[in-house]
């Protein structure tokens, strides 16, 4: 599905990806982890070829039109520029397949707006829905575009638990299905619990990759955020619990 | 829903402007029925048939073109930027283009060869969108694009005040000045046969980017993985905002606001889709420059009102009534 060979990248002299060698395959449901400024969003940007990244990526590699029907992205800035109905942003997940046919198209996004419980919302213009709608309808856009992979750049941000707990089931519902999904998230919990790969990003280089329970360890949790926590398998999954920063607090 | 509402709006849009086409067929100093006028249209050779066919056919094909090229030109450069201020002047087209123009009517050159004038203005309009390109480099984004924009229509602005500055000839000046304020008067056949097929290759090349624009709702990121070659999409965009441009520009000088104004009225007509509002903004461009170029013949006839006054003298207050109405609306 994806496969990242040597991928590295450098802004102003300082790389910020460093040799990142990465596969992935169908049925998993990959959380990319790292504190601020670790190189996520940059890695999901190279992976597709939107920077100029040294290294081999598969997506990168790629003609623009397959590459639209290989790999849908969710970037980390929720841009919306004009005030279009719901029902019609979602349907520019569309425009990946400019050959479908419109029943396939019309399925394609009401299972897209089904999922994302937006059918309430999708005569209204996006520009006006709360920031949570909008992540909801640009997941929903993504997800139109009904491709093997899926990536989304911090997806669950600014939703509300159960909206987050949602998404991250549809996603893990999609692996089961035979797609694969990399997004990375900061909310460490839900990633422990629904994810069933973790790969935790450092420096730009990866730090750990593997299940969540050999991911989250003590010693990868203090030394690439700085953080104690309580990690416990529990019912349905691990329980993830932060408890303290090392160093005493604020740096 | 807008769906069942699109088609009748192009419907309606396309009906007002064939009204508006066969209205400026009509209007003229010479006063002869409407029935008479249309007949002599496919007549003979007398003089009424001469007045039909050479100069008020070619002004009202003009004023279609050079109307839907404006209209079309602001509403892709706004879907491209995703700023509903934009419009073609912004990539300094329009000055371009004038400055050409006015070099060849300082020159002499224009007195000489008639031709020369809008040729000079395709070939400033040309050099614009090469500088331009240039400038924004080969992955440059809006914002580039924008910042080179605004820098060449400056130093365009500047050599034309240049120009002005130096000419030592009054009847030069006075021609620059009232060339700059755009105008379809006297126009001949001759100039819709300069005009058209820059203008035809214009629109040939934005009418397939409608897909990417609105792809470009989402973003830059977004749209590129959605299939759309942003690389290509910008040289196809610039090179035929520059044909429609510097075509229009060559035949009736700068018309200002309603490649800014008439997008922006339509957009909510249609849904807000930047795909929709294409063609929409390139009907109502010249149902706006068919209406003031009927206008401006009515409001004061024999005193030679300019086109491109007009525009700007009605499209500036109806835009500060937009801005209010918006503010007004929260949005």
């Amino acid at each position: 599905m994806l496969e990242l060979r040597a991928l590295s990248f450098h802004r102003a002299g300082q790389p910020v990806l460093d040799g990142i060698d990465l596969r992935l395959g169908p049925g998993e449901f990959v959380g990319l982890l790292g504190p601020n400024g670790a190189g996520k969003t940059t890695l999901l940007r190279a992976a597709l070829g939107l920077l100029p990244a040294r290294g081999h990526s598969s997506l990168a590699a790629l003609p623009v039109r397959e590459r639209a029907r290989a790999a849908a992205y969710m970037p980390q800035g929720r841009e919306i520029a004009w005030p279009m109905p719901v029902e019609a942003l979602v349907a520019l997940g569309r425009i990946a397949h400019p050959h479908s046919a419109s029943a396939a198209d019309r399925a394609a996004i009401e299972r897209a707006i089904a999922a994302l419980h937006l059918d309430p919302l999708r005569h209204r213009r996006a520009t006006e829905l709360s920031g949570g709608e909008q992540a909801r309808t640009l997941i929903a856009r993504a997800l139109a575009q009904e491709t093997p992979l899926l990536i989304a750049d911090e997806p669950i941000a600014g939703l509300d638990p159960a909206a987050q707990i949602d998404v991250m089931r549809l996603f893990r519902r999609l692996a089961g299905q035979g797609h694969a999904v990399l997004a990375s998230l900061h909310d460490l919990g839900l990633a422990a619990r629904h994810c069933t790969r973790l790969v935790m990003l450092h420096q730009g280089r990866i730090a750990a990759d593997g299940p969540p329970e050999a991911v989250l360890t003590a010693q990868n949790l203090a030394r690439v955020f700085g953080i104690t926590a309580h990690v416990a398998p529990g019912p349905g999954g691990i329980l993830f619990q932060p408890l303290d920063t090392i160093g005493g607090g604020a740096p | 829903m807008t769906a069942p509402r699109y088609p009748l709006l192009i419907a309606a849009l396309s009906l007002l402007v064939a009204a508006l086409f066969l209205a400026s067929l009509l209007t003229g100093p010479a006063g002869i029925g409407p029935g008479e006028s249309l007949a002599a249209l496919f007549r003979g050779d007398d003089l009424l048939a001469l007045v039909m066919r050479e100069l008020r056919l070619p002004r009202a094909i003009l004023g279609f073109l050079v109307g839907a090229a404006l209209g079309m030109a602001g509403a892709v450069l706004q879907g491209f930027l995703r700023n509903p201020l934009a419009e073609p002047g912004l990539i300094g087209t329009s000055a371009s283009a004038a400055l050409g123009a006015v070099l060849a009517i300082q020159t002499g050159l224009s007195a000489t060869f008639p031709l020369a004038l809008p040729l000079a203005a395709l070939a400033g309009a040309a050099l614009s969108v090469l500088l331009v390109l240039m400038l924004a480099g080969p992955r440059g984004g809006a914002l580039a694009l924008i910042l080179a924009g605004i820098a060449i229509s400056a130093l365009a602005g500047a050599a034309t005040s240049l120009v002005l500055n130096l000419s030592p000839n009054p009847f030069a000046i006075n021609e620059i000045v009232f060339w700059m304020m755009g105008s379809l008067a006297d126009r001949s056949m001759l100039h819709v046969w300069i005009a058209a097929p820059f203008m035809l290759l214009g629109f040939a090349l934005l009418w397939p980017t409608r897909r990417a624009l609105e792809a470009l709702t989402l973003g830059e990121d977004a749209a590129a993985s959605s299939g759309v070659h942003l690389g290509r999409l910008r040289l196809m965009l610039v090179a035929g905002i520059a044909a429609l441009i510097g075509g229009a520009t060559a035949v009736a000088g700068t018309v200002g606001f309603v490649g800014l104004v008439v997008p922006h009225v339509l957009r909510r007509a249609v849904g807000a889709s930047p795909a929709r509002l294409v063609p929409a903004a390139a009907l109502g461009g010249a149902a706006v420059v068919l209406a003031a170029d009927i206008a401006v013949r009515r409001i004061a006839p024999g005193h030679d009102l300019k086109l491109g006054v007009l525009t700007a003298l009605v499209g500036a207050p109806f835009f500060l009534h937009l801005i209010l109405r918006t503010r007004r609306e929260g949005l």
